[in-house]
């Protein structure tokens, strides 16, 4: 009998703490949010979307260069991960089963693995020793690599959700395998893909380490892809291991705007989920 | 017979995005070696066992920095193991059915913050927590190697939390995937048995004990790559010490900090091989963590899916 209820508080016990394990993670998690709420959300100003950096010890300015910065990056990253990943995730979704589709999953993975840090490496040696110079194409080539896992595995997954009841249709129908993939079942599932491919650039927008030595910074306006161009995350780096009151603040009002950027994102992203699912099950 | 042949054009095309994948990863490994050689050759495996790292005089020794690597990852992986277990367990074995998505997002949600938002919060919010922590430690322990030196604030012990925060949805998500593999009746057996809840979780732990363990190498394999948090609270010294407090330096802060300083070939290539090892070491252990998991997916017979945790915030 004593040795039964010992057991049954053991029980008890895991239990509880596993709950608490629970907790334990959510507390950084609601710790940053809130810092980055304070301290970001009250750094946030007009100017700080219009303005450009101001020079050292002056205070005020903002991070326009950096914000539109970032835009091209991603949009550079966008324009070379996204036919690349989503042709090879379309390739996975109809050929599953062969050892060439297993070895690039496996591929996939392994990039989705690899350090951005290495990324950055890479690229750097891909664009920038070539052209010897730092420019927004190495840091679009980059971002774009670390992408590209991202959305072969969303595509892949995506095309699995649609129901399969449609593409036996298109085939029976007398349409070749390219035209049911792109006429039947990619629509269908291109909401999810889309914003899919929403959250990987979110995603590869928070990105930092391997935007240092590819594109670099650039304390001016530009828009010249083969020049070395401003970032937010690379501003908030500066910014934040500098000296200056301005400057940190900054830095927290730039983490706001990619924080904020990523939950809308994501939200977004799970709404569309949401919808492919339900016209699975419907 | 056109449609064959339309299907075939069809398949080859994609066959060829998808070996582009492929082609990348190879060309990693490959560029990494080529822009070190001229270090790889000079120090040989000297590089690997020397301490000193002065660029000044051409002395380059990676030791200081594999160790704090693996010290930081290793300490943050002590940390968030039995944490992200204890999520696992508690979503997908206790939590009411109603908390599961809600928790599972939220959690997921730490792997979507970027990193430098955690090394902007770890210089400003965590490493002055830690500091008191440190002054709080009573003195018979500071004769301790482990606590050894001033307490600064900035060291091995703020990397190795903030490194643990990071980890924990990458482990965590893989360990509630390999335990919804786990058959029920595996739990149910252990019930029939007079188990209590915590012992039939334990069955079902131990059934998926080689997923558990791949999903830990999985967070390992995360943790030894992470760059700017660990950067910015690590305090970049590479020295070898046991200490929590003392300021170390690890192989992706190295690069991150002197890459663009780095004025002679040699330095860049120096640079570079940290690289190409630390790309080494996390396509190793990465791989290690797949084969744990396959030999759990042979046993169940399931596949267990592995998603980079972005699809899992969309995905879920």
């Amino acid at each position: 009998m004593r040795y039964a209820t010992r057991r049954k508080i053991v029980s008890r016990v895991a239990e509880a703490l596993c709950a608490v394990a629970v907790l334990l993670a959510l507390l950084p998690l609601v710790l940053i949010l809130f810092y980055v709420l304070k301290e970001g959300a009250g750094a946030l100003n007009l100017a700080f979307f219009t303005q450009m950096p101001k020079p050292v010890g002056e205070t005020g300015g903002g991070m326009a260069n950096a914000i539109v910065g970032t835009l091209i990056l991603i949009g550079l990253a966008g324009v070379f991960a996204v036919p690349i990943g989503c042709l090879c995730g379309i390739h996975l979704a109809e050929y599953p089963e062969t050892r060439f589709s297993s070895v690039v999953r496996f591929a996939a993975d392994v990039l989705n693995g690899v350090p951005s840090i290495v990324v950055g490496i890479f690229a750097y040696g891909l664009v920038v020793l070539p052209f010897k110079r730092f420019s927004a194409i190495a840091g679009g080539v980059a971002l774009g690599l670390l992408m590209i896992p991202i959305v072969v595995r969303m595509t892949e997954e995506l095309l699995r959700l649609v129901p399969s009841g449609l593409r036996e249709g298109a085939l029976a129908l007398g349409a070749t395998r390219g035209r049911a993939v792109f006429t039947v079942i990619v629509p269908a599932a291109l909401p999810g893909i889309l914003t899919g491919i929403l959250v990987a650039l979110a995603r590869v927008a928070g990105e930092t380490a391997p935007l240092l030595f590819t594109s670099f910074n650039n304390r001016f306006w530009s828009l010249d892809v083969t020049q070395p161009m401003a970032s937010l995350t690379v501003q908030v780096f500066t910014y934040a291991i500098s000296p200056y009151d301005d400057w940190h603040r900054q830095a927290w009002a730039g983490a706001f705007l990619l924080v904020m950027i990523i939950l809308a994102l994501s939200i977004m992203a799970r709404l569309a989920v949401r919808r492919l699912e339900r016209m699975n099950r419907g | 017979m056109t449609r064959s042949r339309d299907d075939g054009m069809f398949r080859f095309t994609t066959a060829a995005f998808a070996a582009v994948v492929l082609l990348i990863v190879i060309a990693i490994g490959v560029e990494l070696w080529r822009q070190s050689f001229l270090s790889i050759e000079k120090f040989g495996l000297h590089f690997w066992t020397g301490t000193i790292w002065n660029p000044v005089s051409g002395q380059f020794g990676a030791l200081p920095f594999i160790w704090g690597t693996l010290y930081s990852s290793i300490l943050a992986l002590i940390i968030a193991t039995p944490i992200s277990l204890g999520i696992a367990v508690f979503i997908s074995e206790l939590s009411p059915q109603m908390l599961r998505q809600p928790l599972t997002y939220l959690t997921e949600l730490l792997a979507a913050i970027p990193s430098i938002v955690y090394g902007l919060w770890g210089i400003f919010v965590l490493t002055p927590i830690v500091r008191k922590l440190e002054l709080a430690v009573p003195d018979p322990l500071k004769k301790l190697p482990l606590f050894s030196g001033p307490p600064l604030g900035v060291g091995m012990g703020t990397a190795a939390l903030i490194l643990a925060i990071m980890v924990v949805p990458f482990t965590s998500s893989v360990a509630r995937e390999i335990l919804k593999n786990v058959p029920m009746a595996q739990r149910e057996a252990a019930y029939a048995l007079g188990s209590t809840r915590w012992e039939a979780i334990k069955v079902a732990l131990g059934y998926g004990k080689s997923g558990i363990i791949g999903a830990v190498m999985l967070g390992f394999g995360r943790a030894l790559g992470e760059t700017m948090a660990v950067t910015m609270v690590i305090g970049n010294n590479p020295q070898v010490s046991a200490s929590l407090f003392a300021p170390q330096y690890t192989m992706a802060a190295v690069i991150a900090n002197e890459f663009t300083e780095a004025a002679d070939e040699l330095y860049l290539h120096a640079l570079i091989e940290i690289g190409l090892l630390l790309f080494i070491i996390t396509i190793a252990v990465n791989a290690l963590s797949r084969l744990f998991i396959w030999s759990m997916q042979k046993r169940t017979g399931r596949t267990v899916i592995l998603r980079p945790a972005a699809i899992e915030e969309v995905a879920a």
